[in-house]
């Protein structure tokens, strides 16, 4: 992999970055201009629709305000001092330095669960170059980081690109992790990042729908309505399953199903999606609902109760 | 009694429990009564659980060793930033 690459692409090429970007220290700026969107501000759910909608476009940009309110508003006045230019290189990232890194081998500003003192004992031994310490988180999260990346670009050898770049982005700014979020929430942003890289690089994917319409209102749908059977999984062996519910998630718009993978398959909660994707939690509950009542009409047929009919509803 | 719509615009806190004790209330009767939002709020919760059940993803073997001997790599070189 050339991380040379990788480095001028986070700092050039990517428009959008997760809030808590000053504490992932990364180069990236969300709502920051992106070189090519002449001075409009794009931010990762913007990314992620744009790349759903049309995943050119998302470089292409021009000034449509697909996410309003109140974050990018707040965002917008701590940015206040923030340059328009270009992202700027790490060491140049007024932030980061406003923000030192914290010790985390201090007392916790948070309670943290045994599990995340044990977490943060981990990245602390891994901040000291204990390789081991390092290998043990990968081997706690590259799973989950695996299938993300997979759900969100839908071809192998992205996800496996955006894994080691995570990976190896996260190690080598390990010592601007701030230790007041889960690592997971953490490197989740960092491979969120790698991911609609990808996605925007992919000119003439047609892998996803061009011509769905975003639409946060719940009540339009039509779905349907068929009971399930009380256990409807244990008519299928495991592998089945897995196959049904992965082609299930892959039919989702982007959005949703990555919104989706992080609330309801990995477990974050509502809040740490949120951050994660930088979207308000309304905009995250909006699509979780969404991806929810979609996924629940992809399984209808194959769980439903035998012998009844679906019907249309609303 | 709530509309199928008020329903539907509640179910998610629903789902996720984050609904206060008068509105769980009206929710309850309104599906005890409603046949169709009853299906629809059992079929989402089944949906939600069966996801939650599903086998952690299990990284394919040839994938791990490339990711780690990219990480020995990196470890080799020292956490100097590459450039």
């Amino acid at each position: 992999m050339n991380l040379q690459t990788v480095n001028r692409g986070l700092g050039f090429e990517v428009c959008c970055l997760p809030k808590g970007a000053v504490g992932l220290g990364i180069p990236l700026r969300r709502d920051r201009p992106t070189k090519d969107s002449g001075g409009a501000v794009a931010t990762m759910s913007e990314c992620l629709r744009l790349s759903h909608d049309n995943p050119s476009a998302a470089s292409e940009r021009t000034g449509a305000t697909w996410e309003t309110g109140e974050s990018s508003q707040k965002l917008a006045e701590k940015m206040s001092t923030d340059t328009v230019t270009p992202l700027a290189p790490q060491s140049e990232d007024p932030e980061v330095h406003a923000a030192p890194s914290p010790d985390l081998t201090g007392a916790p500003q948070i309670e943290l669960t045994e599990e995340a003192k044990a977490e943060l004992e981990l990245v602390n031994k891994a901040r000291r170059g204990d390789g081991a310490a390092f290998s043990q988180l990968i081997r706690q999260y590259e799973g989950k980081i695996f299938r993300l990346a997979m759900n969100i670009t839908q071809n192998r050898e992205d996800a496996e690109d955006v894994l080691q770049e995570a990976f190896l982005k996260a190690y080598e700014h390990l010592d601007q992790f701030q230790g007041n979020s889960k690592f997971y929430t953490w490197i989740v942003r960092i491979a969120v990042n790698q991911d609609l890289m990808k996605l925007r690089k992919r000119k003439t994917d047609r892998s996803v729908s061009l011509d769905e319409q975003i639409d946060t209102g719940e009540d339009t749908v039509a779905r349907e309505i068929a009971a399930w059977d009380p256990d409807p999984e244990v008519q299928y062996s495991q592998e089945e399953l897995n196959t049904i519910l992965t082609e299930a998630i892959d039919g989702l718009a982007p959005i949703y199903r990555t919104v989706f993978t992080l609330r309801d398959v990995d477990g974050l909660s509502t809040e740490e999606t949120a951050e994660a994707l930088e979207l308000t939690v309304p905009a995250v509950k909006s699509r979780l609902l969404r991806a929810r009542l979609q996924l629940r009409d992809k399984l209808t047929r194959f769980f439903k109760r035998k012998g009844d009919d679906a019907f249309a509803y609303m | 009694m709530l509309t199928c719509k008020e329903f539907l615009a509640e179910l998610q806190d629903f789902l996720d429990e984050k609904t206060d004790a008068e509105i769980r209330a009206k929710l309850e009767r309104h599906i005890a009564e409603c046949p169709n939002c009853w299906v629809i709020c059992d079929t989402t919760k089944k949906t939600i659980s069966v996801y939650k059940g599903m086998k952690s993803c299990s990284i394919p073997e040839d994938v791990h060793a490339r990711l780690m001997a990219a990480m020995e790599k990196k470890l080799a070189a020292g956490k100097t930033v590459v450039s």
